[in-house]
Formats: structure tokens, C-alpha cells, sequence
């Protein structure tokens, strides 16, 4: 290559300032530090930095207030939708996310997830999925698929007494309360810019007030699942997405 | 202009977080405390100063939407009774750790488990001696009438602002059910504060503001414990709060706090008529315990009787204030039933004068 | 024909995870046989033939590719 092509005007893809410069504790290939990326972006481009206030949860993204350069709450396990509540009916005005993954969701936090949709709080919810507890060291979860080993489940979840996995997505999609709800992925780049672009429209349609927008993120836990990040995702390809499909759920009626 | 009316223990609280100025309430109904949240709903505080008001799915709920309100550095208040108190014990050691300010209003009824809906005094040492996980202390009022929880609430406020710590007003189901005249306070405004500690929205410039009580490092861990002590030993230098009766020439001691301290008072007079030379000393809060009170009383006291309406919670912290100094002896009731006047007069009698 | 391109890698954040190097469409990225500081194989350029299409930053989970095309 002769000629230099690393300058300012020929800039077309760099860190979003909205993410801070620390090193992201998750571990290599895992979805969450796309997530935080697109997340991130939206709230850049949507100018809305110093109006924006997060919650973490307790999991893997327990420090995400490391990484947003955004005012965040850290809640107790399960409960970022009250905190949430909390912050968005003080300051209506603001745009307030919680960042939650499957347990924190939709097994600890399950009453505080309907209850904030079924009020139609009008907040953000992201909701990350790997069907498995990662920051414990791979428990099952209530998202782990049918016959999925976790070290809790260690001859596979058997749903005559562990349950079936819980859709959680598709139950908030029934509440009046919600607004949009979709499910999306991080893995490769077509999911991603879609991810965003959902991403985007769930906060921009905070301004309008209409109830809670709902976010799932199928994504990949390449050390729990014991694989490389690359089997990973081939096998959320391949098992995840059969059980827990990418598409919209619900939708708002366009006028 | 103050203002005299009757009112529900319960009530008169609900009115005093809104005139204390509170930006929200968030609850959820258990009896005997109900009607707290019910005289906000009718009265629509949201009209008269903006305060916000929900109910909470829980009290779990509750208390994290008060963490949430909290860390926005507004004056944000929930109520409960001791199973909903019980409840909310993760969300107030998460309050205490990420050092929020916030009030809790405990309108203690009889237990342990679903116990029963009568006034109770057992949920003091989940009170004071922390309730949730972790070394930490909430600041503890107990008012013993429906002016006292008037008052209480916005010094509740002032506390929890000074100190950025929660404030539990410890009252029971006799506070909180029964009618008495009361004076109210003016409307105090809702101001708009920007606390750097707060989540208000980034500020232009600056890095974000995170609101947390989490460390991974021990060393930083044991960092945020020291601060907590060194507040903790700032409230009890600068925070007690006590009533003396009778006490200059008094040879016996009656002490009980809340609702169990205005029985005790009769039977201090009734024993003041027999001829017994008693005092009473009536902590108001229970955290910080009023140690040097009765450090300073015990040496001219032949015997302390401590009345609660428990089966012996508060006496534990006579018996550390006192050191040995005298004699310390505990009579209640509980699980709902409330001492007579004649009950600890007789207790008094045989426990400490006789005993 | 297609406009050139190139990327920055920041190496010392790179943990190796090589989704980048599935998501590009000309092979441009391997993992470099040194380690970083965190000891990862970290993500480098084998070839000039970078298209500036940004897939490899897109899927990045670190955000450690800065990508750069001509006008």
C-alpha cells in the first residue's frame, strides 16, 4: 500500500466516547461488550449522553457503570426495573435503561420485570441472554435451554423438574404496558447494525411516552459454554435461535 | 401558618412527608400501616407540590424504586410493617452501602412470621442492629405520639441528608392507629438539588456519576467500612435524642420508648404517688442509644426496669449502657398484648424493689 | 473496484476472541503469533486487501478497531 489512508477524513468507525476507555472485564468474544458498543452509539448519536441515566444489574454486567460514560445506578440483583421506576418517575424527563442479563431478568428480578412493563414504565429495557448464570460460574438459568448442560445441571436441564425455558420476551410482549419489544443478536455484523438500529428506535421512543420499550439480546457465553468464541456462536446459531427466534414481537401501529 | 387538627398516627405521617417537602413515596398496603399510602393516593400530593406517588408489587419493589429516587438525590420516603420491613432489608443494606439518604417508616405489629396485625415493639433489634447484610446502621426514631411522627418525619429528612444514610421512624400499630391533636408544619417547598454524588445526568465535561455498593478489592471494601464507622461514631456524637421524667431525685428507673414509653409514664406516676422515687428516660432514638444518659444516671439508681413490648430487645443496649452500674431488669409484653400501667408498676415492684 | 481501506487495532486491549477475523470478508485479520501484556494473541493485519467496510469494528466486542477508508 503506498499511499496513507490512516487520517481524520478518512475516519469511518471509531469507539464511541459515550463508552469509557476502561478495559471491558468480560471475557474475550463474549456479546456483552458489543451490547455496551451499540447501546453506546445509540445514546451518542442520539445526543442524549448528559440526559441518560443506566442501571446495572448484578451478573456479568454488574459493572457496566465502568463503562457507559453515562450516570448509572448499580441495583440489587433482580431489581433494576424499580430502580428504574424510581429514577424515571422523579425525572421524567430523562432517558433511563436498565442493562440486565437472563437471571437478573427473568429469575430474581421476574416480578419487578412485569410489574415496571405491565405499568409501562417508559424506560429502556435491555435485556442480554446466554441461557446461563456467568458470572457465578455457569449455573443454569431460567433461560437454559432444554438438555443444556450447566453446572447445576449437569446431565442436562431435565424439564419434568427444572422447568422449560422461559420465554420471558414473549410474555412481556402481552403486556398492554409494552411499547416495542424485540430480539436481536451481537455476533455478527448484519445482527449487529440491526441490534442498533432497534436499539435506536426503543430510545427514541422514550420521548414519546408510550410504555416500555424491550430489548432481547440472544448472545453467547463462550466460557461457560466451554467453546471458542467462534463455536459459540455457531452453536447459539444453531440451538439458541430455533428456541428464542430474532425478530420483532411486538411492534408499535404506525399512523 | 402551623395548623391543629385530629389525626390517624398513619395519616398525620402521610401529610408530614408532604409538607416535609418529599419528592416521592413508594409503597405497598400491609396493615397497620395502610392507610398511609391511601391518605397520599386520595390527597394527591402530585397536585399540591408535584411529589410523586406509587404503589409498589412489593415492598422489594418499593424499597428499590426508593434506592432508584434516592440516588437522584430526592427526599424519598416508604412505609411498611414489620413482614413488608423484613422485605425491604436488601434494599436498605444496598441504601446503606452506596451511602443514600432516604426514611423508612416501620409501623411495627407483632410477629415473628405473619405474627398478628396488633401494635407491637420486636422488630427493634432488626432496627438497630443493622436488619440486612452487611456493618451498617440506619438512623432509628421512635416518636411515642402522632406529633412526634409529625416531627419526626422531617427530621427524619434532615438526618438522612446530613449523613447521606437511611432513617428508619420506628412507630407501631398504636402510633399509627391512634387519633390525637396535632400541629402541622407549613408547606416546606421541593427543591431542586444537584448533589455530586447523585444521578442527575452527566455534567458537560466531566466523567459519570454511578451510584453503587459494590468493591471488588477488599482493601477498598474495608475503605467504604471505615468511612460508615467514622459516620456512625459522627451520629452518635451529634444525634441522641432523649426524654427525662422525674429523674434529679429518682433511686429506680423506668425506660421504654414509642408508644410502651406513655404506659410506662402512668406507672411511673402511679408509683410517684406510692411513694417510690422513679424516673423515666425515654430514648427517642434508638440508634444512636442514649449511652451516656444512662451511663450518667446508674450510679445514684438502686435498679433500671426496661418496659418494651417484646420479650427483651432494647434492654440488651441498658445493659451495655450502664456497664454493671446497677441492676438491669426487662418486663413485656408481646406477640400483640400491651402492658398496663398496673402490670409494670407490679413489675417494677417485684423485679427491681423487691427483687 | 472497491476503495481501500485500513484499521488500527488497539493490541494491548485485544483479547484475541477472533470474531473480527471471521467477519471479515477479504481475510485481512489473523491473530498475531506474540501475546500482548494481558497475554492474548491479538488481532493484525496479513494483507493489504481491507475494503474499509467495518465489520471487523462492528463485531468487536472490545471496540478496539479503528477503521479508516478512502474518499
Amino acid at each position: 500500500m503506498s499511499e496513507n489512508l490512516i487520517k481524520p477524513e478518512n475516519l469511518v468507525y471509531k469507539k464511541t466516547d459515550v463508552l469509557t476507555d476502561r478495559i471491558m472485564h468480560y471475557c474475550p468474544g463474549c456479546g456483552h461488550g458489543t451490547a455496551h458498543r451499540m447501546l453506546a452509539e445509540v445514546i451518542d448519536e442520539l445526543g442524549i449522553q448528559n440526559e441518560t441515566i443506566g442501571v446495572a444489574p448484578v451478573g456479568c454486567s454488574v459493572l457496566a457503570y465502568y463503562y457507559f460514560n453515562v450516570d448509572m445506578q448499580e441495583a440489587a440483583h433482580g431489581r433494576a426495573p424499580a430502580v428504574a421506576t424510581g429514577i424515571k418517575r422523579v425525572f421524567p424527563e430523562k432517558y433511563v435503561f436498565t442493562y440486565q442479563g437472563d437471571g437478573d431478568l427473568a429469575a430474581i428480578g421476574t416480578a419487578e420485570t412485569i410489574h415496571a412493563c405491565n405499568r409501562g414504565e417508559n424506560i429502556l429495557i435491555v435485556f442480554v441472554n446466554n441461557g446461563i448464570y456467568g458470572m457465578t460460574g455457569g449455573q443454569m438459568a431460567p433461560t437454559t435451554l432444554e438438555g443444556m448442560k450447566s453446572s447445576t445441571s449437569p446431565f442436562g436441564r431435565d424439564v419434568k423438574t427444572m422447568g422449560a425455558p422461559l420465554k420471558i420476551t414473549e410474555l412481556i410482549a402481552q403486556l398492554p404496558g409494552t411499547y416495542f419489544v424485540t430480539r436481536q443478536a451481537v455476533h455478527k455484523p448484519a445482527n449487529v447494525r440491526k441490534a442498533k438500529r432497534a436499539l435506536k428506535k426503543a430510545m427514541e421512543y422514550q420521548k414519546l411516552n408510550k410504555g416500555t420499550c424491550f430489548v432481547e439480546i440472544v448472545s453467547n457465553c463462550p466460557s461457560n459454554w466451554k467453546m471458542t468464541p467462534a463455536q459459540s456462536n455457531k452453536w447459539m446459531e444453531e440451538n439458541m435461535f430455533p428456541y428464542y427466534p430474532l425478530g420483532d414481537i411486538k411492534v408499535p401501529e404506525e399512523k | 401558618m402551623k395548623e391543629l387538627r385530629l389525626m390517624k398516627g398513619n395519616e398525620a405521617l402521610a401529610e408530614a412527608a408532604i409538607r416535609a417537602g418529599a419528592d416521592a413515596y413508594f409503597g405497598y398496603p400491609i396493615t397497620p400501616q395502610s392507610e398511609v399510602i391511601e391518605y397520599l393516593m386520595a390527597n394527591r400530593p402530585e397536585d399540591r407540590t408535584g411529589m410523586v406517588v406509587l404503589q409498589a408489587e412489593s415492598e422489594i419493589a418499593a424499597i428499590n424504586m426508593i434506592y432508584g429516587a434516592a440516588g437522584c438525590g430526592k427526599k424519598a420516603i416508604t412505609s411498611s410493617s414489620s413482614p413488608g420491613i423484613s422485605l425491604k432489608q436488601e434494599g436498605l443494606s444496598y441504601i446503606a452501602g452506596a451511602e443514600l439518604p432516604c426514611v423508612v417508616v416501620n409501623v411495627v405489629r407483632g410477629g415473628p412470621g405473619l405474627g398478628t396485625i396488633q401494635p407491637s415493639q420486636s422488630d427493634y433489634f432488626q432496627s438497630v442492629k443493622g436488619g440486612g447484610h452487611g456493618d451498617y446502621k440506619l438512623i432509628v426514631l421512635a416518636p411515642n405520639s402522632v406529633q412526634e411522627i409529625v416531627d419526626f418525619t422531617k427530621l427524619a429528612f434532615e438526618l438522612a441528608f446530613k449523613y447521606r444514610n437511611p432513617v428508619m421512624i420506628q412507630s407501631d400499630g398504636i402510633i399509627g392507629q391512634m387519633m390525637e391533636k396535632v400541629e402541622l408544619y407549613e408547606q416546606m417547598q421541593r427543591t431542586e438539588n444537584d448533589y455530586d454524588w447523585a444521578t442527575t445526568g452527566r455534567k458537560e465535561g466531566k466523567s459519570a456519576t454511578f451510584v453503587t455498593s459494590l468493591q471488588l478489592q477488599a482493601e477498598e471494601q474495608e475503605k467504604v467500612n471505615l468511612k460508615l464507622q467514622a459516620k456512625y461514631r459522627e451520629i452518635e456524637k451529634n444525634e441522641v435524642l432523649f426524654e427525662q421524667h422525674l429523674c434529679d431525685d429518682a433511686e429506680y428507673l423506668l425506660t421504654a420508648f414509642g408508644s410502651c414509653a406513655r404506659i410506662t409514664r402512668k406507672a411511673m406516676e402511679m408509683a410517684r404517688e406510692k411513694g417510690i422515687k422513679v424516673g423515666l428516660l425515654r430514648p427517642q432514638t434508638l440508634y444512636p442509644f442514649p449511652v451516656e444518659a444512662f451511663n450518667k444516671i446508674a450510679p445514684q439508681l438502686k435498679g433500671i426496669l426496661c418496659v418494651e413490648m417484646n420479650a427483651g430487645q432494647m434492654v440488651e443496649d441498658v445493659k451495655l449502657a450502664v456497664n454493671g452500674k446497677t441492676k438491669v431488669e426487662h418486663f413485656g409484653r408481646f406477640g400483640g398484648m400491651i402492658p398496663s400501667p398496673d402490670e409494670i408498676l407490679n413489675a417494677l415492684e417485684q423485679k427491681i424493689i423487691g427483687g | 473496484m472497491a476503495k481501500r481501506g485500513d484499521v488500527v487495532i488497539d493490541i494491548e486491549k485485544c483479547k484475541g476472541c477472533e470474531v473480527c477475523i471471521t467477519a471479515c470478508p477479504n481475510n485481512v485479520l489473523a491473530l498475531a503469533p506474540e501475546v500482548n501484556n494481558k497475554g492474548y494473541h491479538y488481532a493484525v493485519k496479513v494483507n493489504s486487501d481491507c475494503i474499509g467496510c467495518a465489520n471487523c469494528a462492528v463485531v468487536c466486542p472490545d471496540a478496539v478497531i479503528t477503521v479508516y477508508r478512502e474518499k
